[in-house]
This record gives C-alpha cells, structure tokens and sequence, in this order.
C-alpha cells in the first residue's frame, strides 16, 4: 500500500462517518422532544454532512490524481452510488437512533473522538486535510458541547431518564472501542504526519469519558469489554445497508440522471 | 400564505361612533399606519385574531418540514441534500420566531402547540397533501413557498409590530427557498431524461390546485376579512393575493416548459391579468376539515413527537432545578 492509496482509504472513513451519522441524525426531523432540539439536530447534521463533502471531495481528488481504481469518481458518486462493502464509516454512527438518549449517547461518544481526532488532524502534514480538519474542529467544539450537556442533563435529570441514559450507555459502548483499531492504513499516515495518532486519541477520549460520565452520576463501562470491529474492512452490522438503500434510492434508480 | 380562515369574532364592523373611545384611538393609530407594540392597547378581538393567525401561521411552518423531511433522507446528492437540510431548518427557524411574536400577545407556546394537536387550531391546507417524488421538492418550493411570499410580502405592512418584522425576515429566506425549488425543475426540465421530465410534469399537476387554495376561500366566502382588513391584520383581500399569485406563477411555467392542469387558464388582454378555472372548493373543505390524504399521519406526527419527548423535557427541567439549588447553595 502506497501513501496515497492510504490517504484515500484514510478520507473515505473520515468522510463516510460524518455521512453517516448526519444521515441518520436527518430522521430526526420532525420527530425532535422539542423545536429547539429540531433545530440543534438538524444544524449538527448539516454540519456532519458537509464536512462528509469536504473529505469525499478530497479523497475523489486523490483519486484521480493518483490513478487510483476510484479514479474520475465524484464526491456524489462515492457517497450515494457506494455499496455497504464499500463503506467504511464506524459501526457507532451507523446504529439506529433509538430514544434521545441512545441519540445522545452515541453522539456523544462519537463527539469527543470526533473532537480530539480534528485536534489533532489541524496540524497534519497534509495541509489539504489541516484545512478541513481545521474548519470542522469549529462546528465539532459546538456538537460536543452540546451533547456533553445532554448526558448531563439525562443523566441528572430525573430517575426515569438516568436509567435511559444509563441504558444507552451500555448498549452503545461495545461500538466505541473500534475507534482506536489502528491498522497499516492508520500508522502508514500517523508515522508520515499525515493522520492521528489513535493510541493518544484513547487516553484522551478515555479521560473525558470518564469524567463526563462521573459528573452525570452515570456508571461508565470499561474499555476492556468486548469491543465489536470490522468497519475498516467494510464489515457493516445489519443496519447500514437499509440506511443506504434508503440515502441511495434515487441515483440507484434513475442511472445517469442529472439532479 | 400560511393562514386560512381565521376567525375574527366580529359579525359587522363597528363605525368610528359605535366605538369607544380606546378603540377609537387604536382605530385612528391603525388608519394612519402607526405599528401596534405589545405594551400597547389594544381590543381584545384584535389580540384573539392576531393569535389565531400567527400560531396558524406557525404551526403551519413546523408541519410544513414534514413533506420535505419525506424527501430529506433520499435527496439525490450532496447539494439538493444540504439545501433541503437548510430549508427545512430555516422553517422551524421560522416556526420559532413566530411563535415569539405570537408570545408577545400574552399566548402560550405549549397551550397552542396543545390545540393545534387537538384538531382545534388548523395549519395550512397544502401540508396535508403527499410529497410523492423528488420533484416535489421542486414544485413545494416554487408554487408553496412561492403562494406563500405572495401572502408574506404583504403582510410585512401588517399592523402589529412583531408580525411584521417577523415577516420581513422570513421574506428573505422565502425567496431564496423559492428559487432553489425552482432551480431543482429548471435543472431537471433542461438537463433531465424523459422519465425526470415526466416526473415534474405530474407534480404540478398534483401541487396546482392545492398551491391555488392556499389563499382561501373567495372573498365573498371570507366572513372575516372584513374585520381583519379593517385592523390591518390583513392587507389584501385573498381573491386579490390569488390572481397576484397566478400572474406571476405562469411566465415561470412556461419557461420550464410545463403546463397547468387547468384548461381555462389564459391571458386576458382586457383584464390585464390571467384568468382561470374554478377550484374545487369540496376538496378545500374536505381538507380542511381534516379528511385530506395526510391530515391525520401529520399531527399524529407532531403528537408523537412530543409525547414521546415528555421524559426528556421533564429531565431537562429537573436538572435545571438541581442546578440552580447547587449554585444557590454554593
């Protein structure tokens, strides 16, 4: 595997992780405990979704620069014509919305990897991913407030919604511990300065957690529990490929059509 | 043009000698074009309307995201998905400050949202009518948003302050989601295949006639516009707002190259205007009535929505107490 064949790999799950999670935080609308919540959900779904644009645009460049099997690929044509083998966004983002707090849950948990993983990507080598790094951390420092919050919130909140709180928790955390799988993709571009480091990435994501999740009076899993895998290879639990039959529907069935 | 039949309360309108002398003077203010402010006076039926109109009005903002929220999770690629993410966002944006501007008159959000999910408050009539294609995206932001501004224009002269302002901002982003709707048609009409042609064609076809009652009923029909037009809540008579409608709607549908499933749709040398067919008023009372094909899966959308919110809320406020105790005590 060459450096750009890794960048290009590397883009897709940065990309396909936004993409996904925006995707799904678009059911949301209409559906929202409150209009202010409609409106929070949706901006951070806008922001995911063109933050998924900014990376799958670079990695289509990428591409077509290096001759690459994607070569002369658009950003669209990667997102909405991809098949689920193909995709390689994180299992997390890829679960269904559930309640507000398993919403909240995964949101959260995904946010302060999210979070540290622009941090870090602000300074990359690759002054193309620094600036989209760099644009995203703005919006990402807001998601994570907010969701930050919200597990407080839920968490302290009354007994009814520490105990949902707690259960989103625990249902979703066997989903967070692929974030930090480095393979050759991730220490080819982390040893080039190009990509993040995942093993500081966990000791602070570990530490944040942690504390969050103690401050919300909530119990917070180990990182020692089994941990489900495969995203990086394109192995999807069952609920991606409903998502994409549902986000692909109209280029899937009207082939060549300009929208 | 978000709100339809509101009811005035007034059979007649009174005569400047009939009224007292604070309705008097609220009167004079109105005729001589002076905004009325929240910590004004104002006659009780004056404040109900207002009301009536503007939780109507946004009510109608927030029902109105679920049609496009139909099309949001399969918008076709990264641009038509951002741009209907963003619409959708500036309606409950919308939805919001109007509900502030509806606060002002001593309403209550909650209390409103409560009869709007009884049945007892209505929203537009066109919500209530599927959005069955992608290009429906298209003719929702051309003909709904665009029958809309027609009404919102006007109403930026409307005589209660915080109505008004609301109405200008909401103007703006109206004509922007106006123009992207069109853009989805005109892009699909010059650069789509036949199948893309065909699929804008039939939403017109589906979306005239709803788009056309979205001004109400015929003036003559309109027992309260008298009273409101007199308060200059209303500034333009719905017959009038119609035939605005329709004489700037059809230069644009022949520039897309479409037509309008209405036969007696033709230019008027003598009138000046385009005259038109006769809408089926049975359908607009039947929708109206809540028998349309999406009355009921919209509120029972909003309703579950916030039923099934209570807990969160509820944990929302509980915290916020908890926190308030704490710092109070520190």
């Amino acid at each position: 595997m060459n450096q750009n064949q890794a960048l290009f790999e590397y883009l897709l799950r940065l990309g396909d992780s936004d993409m996904i999670l925006g995707q799904r935080l678009c059911e949301w609308v209409g559906n929202a405990p409150a209009l202010e919540e409609e409106m929070a959900i949706g901006n951070v779904a806008l922001d995911l979704i063109g933050q998924a644009r900014s990376w799958l645009t670079l990695a289509a460049e990428v591409a077509s620069a290096a001759e690459l099997e994607a070569a002369g690929r658009s950003a669209d044509d990667l997102a909405f014509t991809r098949d689920e083998r193909a995709y390689r966004n994180l299992l997390i983002v890829e679960q269904a919305n559930g309640n507000f707090a398993d919403t909240m849950a995964r949101q959260y948990l995904f946010d302060v990897w999210h979070y540290h993983l622009l941090s870090a990507l602000s300074g990359s080598a690759d002054e193309r991913v620094a600036a989209i790094a760099a644009k995203g951390l703005k919006e990402v420092t807001y998601h994570l407030r907010r969701s930050s919050a919200w597990i407080k919130r839920l968490g302290d909140g009354t007994e009814e919604s520490h105990a949902r709180m707690q259960d989103a928790i625990d249902e979703i955390w066997t989903y967070s511990g692929e974030m930090f799988i480095a393979d050759e993709v991730d220490n080819l571009l982390a040893v080039a300065g190009i990509g993040a480091d995942l093993n500081r990435l966990r000791s602070l994501w570990q530490a944040d957690v942690q504390a969050l999740l103690a401050e919300a009076t909530l119990n917070c899993p180990s990182m020692d529990e089994y941990m489900q895998r495969g995203s990086k290879q394109g192995l999807h639990t069952e609920q991606l490929g409903f998502l994409l039959a549902e986000m692909q529907f109209l280029p899937r069935a009207y082939p060549g059509a300009s929208w | 043009m978000y709100a339809q039949l509101v009811d005035t309360g007034a059979k007649r309108l009174k005569t400047l000698e009939e009224m007292s002398p604070e309705e008097r003077a609220f009167q004079e203010k109105i005729d001589a074009e002076i905004k009325i402010e929240p910590k004004n006076w104002m006659p009780e039926g004056y404040r109900r309307t207002l009301i009536r109109q503007i939780s109507q009005h946004a009510h109608s903002e927030i029902v109105g995201m679920l049609p496009e929220k139909n099309w949001l999770t399969r918008a076709p690629n990264f641009k038509r998905k951002l741009q209907l993410l963003a619409k959708i966002q500036d309606e409950g944006g919308h939805g919001l400050y109007l509900y502030s501007a509806m606060e002002t008159l001593g309403a209550d959000r909650d209390e409103e949202v409560a009869k709007l999910h009884s049945g007892e408050v209505k929203y537009s009539s066109i919500f209530n009518y599927p959005a069955l294609s992608w290009a429906d995206m298209g003719t929702i932001g051309w003909l709904v948003d665009g029958a809309a501004i027609v009404n919102q224009v006007v109403l930026q002269r409307t005589s209660y302050g915080p109505y008004s302002r609301a109405m200008i901002r909401i103007c703006k982003e109206e004509s922007f989601h106006q123009r992207q709707g069109y853009q989805i048609l005109l892009h699909m009409m010059q650069n789509g295949t036949d199948e893309q042609k065909a699929m804008v064609q039939d939403s017109i076809n589906r979306f005239w006639w709803p788009a056309m009652m979205m001004f109400g009923p015929h003036d003559s029909d309109s027992p309260n516009s008298a009273q409101s037009m007199a308060w200059k809540i209303k500034r333009m008579s719905n017959d009038d707002l119609r035939q605005r409608f329709i004489d700037q709607t059809v230069p644009q549908l022949e520039f897309l190259g479409c037509t309008a499933p209405d036969p007696e749709l033709k230019w008027n040398e003598t009138r000046g205007h385009y005259d038109f067919g006769e809408i089926d008023w049975t359908e607009f009372y039947d929708v109206v009535k809540g028998n349309g094909p999406c009355n009921r899966d919209r509120l029972r959308t909003r309703r579950k929505a916030i039923e099934e919110g209570t807990w969160v809320r509820e944990a929302a406020s509980a915290y916020a107490a908890k926190q308030k105790q704490k710092n109070a005590a520190a």
